[in-house]
């Protein structure tokens, strides 16, 4: 009898194991779709206070199109601002770090919460093989886990870079989880006028760029959720 | 376009062509502009001096004074600022990333890109290719460059408008709930 019993305990146990089991992946899942889902439509609310921005600068052509775009966007608005650049590339940043300057300079006052400016281990090189890109983009993931749990944007710009993957990711973790509610925008590179860069393609199929801008009408017409409104360049 | 005013009385104008292979290497490109037929081809369509930046490549040009009417050339590896030479260049003859590409069309320079064959994901010449349809520059491979050239009509190149973020900007603002100005 007892050993009836035993067995018929660890099968109620089991039983509920799996079944709560179910119930949190379910649980995650409705919350994936609802994250989805609001993610895809404008912000219900009027923005009243500025929003802190992180930006990711890709290499050379990328981050040109992205220094274009910052030059239009409202600083009072978009503040602070955080931008990261991959490990390797110092020129992005020094351009970046050019055009904070001269808003300094056009303001006259510096300001009390300057920009600030920080580096990733960036997920794969140009030209690097595809299989050695699983382990560099592992380091680069733990990386940008470390960096987004002190920064926590509400507004991530991004352009291209293949950094802004992982990033980008764990911005939509963070969502699904609560901890931080981050608008995420991608422009894809105006080099792409045929096919979407792997990061666009990713960001695009998983639904975790908010919004996606293409530069090239015909970029648009095979990516109905994309949106075109014109050219950086 | 582009040429200089300060042309001096009895000398021959100074019209030079600028190769850019940008920040990695381009051996092909390099070899393809240092060829007799190309050197003779840009002579021939009265461009006086060829000066190559070679970034990290191997391949170093024949250097010439062009005292005998023929092409001057000169190279150098790197320089922190290209604007100053596309600046002063006449033709420009560039690798296809979009930052030279750009940065050419918008000093009005005509411009012949060449699009790197060995580059792994080679995406690169779909934006030369749409900007060769759409008339702004010519495209061409190191194989063909020496045809693209002899072939090359300058004045049917149509200037290109730059593009405008204030759109994209308008969009990012009203979706995070901001006022329109």
């Amino acid at each position: 009898m007892d050993k009836g019993n035993v067995s018929s305990f660890s099968m109620v146990t089991s039983t509920a194991i799996f079944s709560s089991v179910i119930f949190v992946i379910t649980l995650i899942l409705v919350r994936v779709l609802y994250v989805i889902y609001c993610s895809s439509r404008p912000m219900s609310r009027r923005a009243q206070k500025p929003v802190s921005t992180l930006i990711i600068l890709g290499s050379g052509g990328h981050t040109a199109e992205m220094i274009n775009l910052l030059a239009v966007l409202q600083k009072d608005r978009f503040y602070p601002r955080f931008y990261i650049a991959a490990a390797t590339d110092n020129m992005s940043l020094q351009k970046a770090e050019l055009l904070e300057n001269s808003l300094v300079a056009e303001n006259g006052t510096p300001v009390n919460n300057p920009a600030k400016f920080m580096k990733i281990y960036r997920s794969r090189e140009v030209g690097q093989s595809y299989i050695t890109s699983i382990w560099t983009t592992l380091v680069a993931m733990a990386h940008a886990l470390w960096l987004m749990i002190k920064i926590r944007p509400e507004v991530i710009l991004c352009n291209g870079p293949g950094t802004c993957v992982p990033i980008c990711a764990i911005a939509f973790v963070f969502k699904v989880f609560g901890i931080r509610w981050s608008s995420i925008f991608y422009v894809e590179s105006i080099a792409r006028v045929k096919r979407l860069s792997l990061s666009g393609l990713l960001l695009y199929k998983l639904r975790i760029a908010d919004q996606l801008f293409v530069q090239w009408p015909r970029l648009q017409q095979q990516y109905p959720r994309a949106i075109y409104v014109g050219r950086l360049m | 376009m582009g040429d200089r005013g300060e042309e001096e009385e009895g000398r021959r104008r100074k019209r030079v062509v600028f190769v850019t292979v940008g920040t990695t290497r381009f051996d092909a490109l390099v070899s393809a502009v240092d060829s007799e037929n190309v050197r003779k081809v840009l002579a021939a369509k009265g461009y006086t001096h060829l000066l190559i930046q070679l970034g990290r490549g191997s391949y170093l040009p024949t250097k010439s004074d062009g005292d005998d009417g023929s092409l001057a050339v000169d190279y150098f590896t790197f320089s922190s600022s290209i604007a100053d030479y596309l600046r002063s260049a006449s033709l420009v003859i560039s690798h296809a990333g979009s930052g030279s590409i750009f940065e050419t069309l918008r000093l009005c320079k005509p411009l012949v890109v060449v699009v790197n064959e060995d580059l792994m994901d080679n995406h690169q010449s779909e934006l030369a290719e749409e900007l060769a349809d759409r008339k702004h520059l010519y495209c061409a491979r190191p194989q063909n460059l020496y045809q693209t050239l002899a072939d090359m009509d300058l004045n049917t190149l149509l200037p290109y408008s730059p593009g405008d973020a204030t759109p994209v900007a308008k969009h990012i603002n009203r979706f995070l709930g901001f006022p329109d100005d």
